[in-house]
């Protein structure tokens, strides 16, 4: 079958256009206003001068992971995996390890992100049982220079955590 | 003979270091600015001294150290006499010139303002000019790159046109005042016409000087006729294989260019130093010419830079084209009317 075509011509262009004079000192005025509008007043300028002043975040912009901690500062988290196995991309890599109190089950010896494969979809958070992972930092990504370096720690993902408001499980301390 | 000499050094460092260099340096920084403020951005204001970026002035001098300790690169199979003396060829006629424009009346009887007071005027402007073109051609042809020496072919069809363009539009001035000492010039454009208008060129001489306009950006290779670097067809054309200082005469030289056709075409039809009804020989008189003859320049400047920054380049043989078939008869159309003008007023 044969596509149909539809030609599209360019409109001919009428007597003053095609002097090329007019339309050539139309587009001087055009430039020359552009000039003695922005050049004191940047009245069109869009251009935001991105290190020292930042675009607002929208509300819902979520940032890096943070894991939240115990009142005695110890992470909440307790190593069951739910976060790494429901993660889509993934990205979680938790090692386990035995908690000192027997009234905790486990603990993590070290909890990775690949900040590379996550596409922060944040469900990582909704499965979590004690509010221990969350995806609300609003801290950005920073660039790096290889990539193990995007690679984030136990340490730097407590290092944004805060204690939660909710009960958990366990001994009371 | 010694005082002369001092004479002559003097006006030289004026010229050559306060105001050509000087002003090549800021007139990049001006093209940056200019070209981002017509494209609603901000352009450079980054480099600061202390804290102070002064809306960017900088640049220049941060541009200028950068160049000078860049690699200076030499292609292996160059020509390396030419490739080494290509952009001094460039770089130092239009410095040479300046010599023939003058910057301020004669004080006190003595041309204190004009570097060479000779009789040859205005022609060895032109003259000296045009050896430039040798630069940028021997650049491209020693260079041993095939983008290079498009550039060169490039510049040397296009500059040797318009040449003859240019030629043509400056003859109907030299017929109306009669000379081609800059001065006797700028003294007959200071007569009035019946009363109140200036006898300035752009009144008596109007078609002369849109040709001039033309076909001087053209002589500076900026667009619409910048075929010579087109970018994104020849990488840098001429200047391709250079780099470091090398490169930054060929950078300066267009500044001085735009320069020099600012400064000639303030001569030639906006009566250079003249402003109406100004005479004497107070100092404060001397400095507002001065000042107007800058301000004359500066204008025709930013013209210059409004029309690179809106006009997209022609094709090549457009360029080549619009020079023979319109800039040259237009050209001999101007001379042609001009002289039965003049045959029949006087
Ligand atoms: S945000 Fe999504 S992709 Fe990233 S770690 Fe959590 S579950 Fe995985
Ligand atoms: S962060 Fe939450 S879901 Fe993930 S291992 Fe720890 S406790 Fe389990």
């Amino acid at each position: 079958m044969v596509a149909k075509v539809k030609n599209v011509g360019q409109p001919p262009l009428n007597l003053t256009e095609s002097l090329y004079v007019t339309e050539l000192v139309r587009g001087l005025l055009t430039t020359n206003r552009h000039f003695w509008r922005n050049w004191l007043r940047r009245k069109d300028t869009a251009t935001l001068e991105y290190p020292d002043r930042k675009r607002p975040y929208s509300p819902r912009w979520r940032g890096l992971h943070r894991l939240m901690l115990r009142e005695d500062g110890s992470p909440r988290c307790v190593a069951c995996m739910m976060c790494s196995t429901h993660c889509p991309a993934n990205c979680i890599t938790i090692v386990a390890r035995e908690h000192p109190d027997p009234a905790i089950e486990k603990v993590p010896a070290s909890f990775e992100i690949d900040l590379l494969k996550c596409i922060f979809c944040g469900y990582c958070e909704e499965a979590c049982p004690c509010d221990a992972i969350r995806v609300d930092s609003g801290v950005h990504a920073q660039p790096v220079y290889g990539r193990d370096e995007a690679i984030i720690d136990l340490a730097d993902l407590l290092s944004r955590g805060s204690q939660s408001t909710s009960k958990q499980g366990g001994r009371s301390l | 003979m010694l005082e002369l000499i001092l004479i002559a050094l003097a006006k030289c460092v004026f010229l050559f270091l306060a105001f050509l260099l000087g002003g090549a340096a800021i007139l990049s920084w001006v093209e940056r600015k200019m070209s981002a403020v017509i494209q609603d951005r901000i352009g450079p204001n980054r480099a600061n001294v202390l804290g102070l970026t002064v809306f960017g002035l900088f640049h220049p001098i941060a541009d200028g150290i950068k160049m000078l300790f860049k690699e200076d690169f030499v292609p292996a199979r160059a020509d390396k006499v030419l490739f080494f003396f290509a952009p001094m060829l460039s770089f130092v006629p239009p410095l040479l010139a300046f010599m023939a424009i003058p910057f301020g009346p004669p004080i006190a009887g003595r041309e204190w303002l004009l570097v060479s007071d000779s009789q040859m005027g205005l022609l060895f402007l032109l003259a000296v000019a045009s050896i430039g073109i040798y630069g940028h051609t021997l650049a491209g042809w020693s260079s041993d790159n095939k983008f290079s020496l498009m550039g060169a072919l490039r510049t040397s069809s296009q500059l040797f046109s318009y040449e003859v363009g240019l030629t043509l539009s400056l003859l109907g001035v030299f017929m109306v005042y009669g000379t081609i000492l800059p001065q006797s010039i700028i003294a007959a454009q200071s007569e009035l016409m019946w009363g109140w208008l200036p006898r300035w060129g752009i009144v008596t001489q109007p078609l002369a000087f849109i040709l001039f306009m033309l076909s001087s950006i053209a002589e500076t290779k900026r667009a619409p006729f910048d075929l010579p670097e087109a970018d994104s067809e020849l990488v840098a054309g001429y200047s391709t294989e250079y780099s470091s200082m090398r490169f930054a005469m060929f950078f300066l030289s267009e500044f001085v260019g735009i320069l020099l056709v600012s400064a000639f075409g303030a001569v030639l039809f906006f009566g250079g130093w003249h402003v109406p009804g100004l005479s004497g020989d107070a100092w404060w008189i001397v400095a507002l010419q001065v000042g107007a003859f800058l301000a004359k320049t500066g204008a025709l400047v930013y013209l210059q830079m409004l029309v690179r920054w809106t006009v997209p380049r022609m094709r090549f043989d457009q360029v080549i084209g619009f020079g023979w078939k319109y800039l040259i008869p237009f050209g001999l159309l101007n001379l042609l009317v001009t002289a039965v003008v003049l045959a029949v007023w006087r």
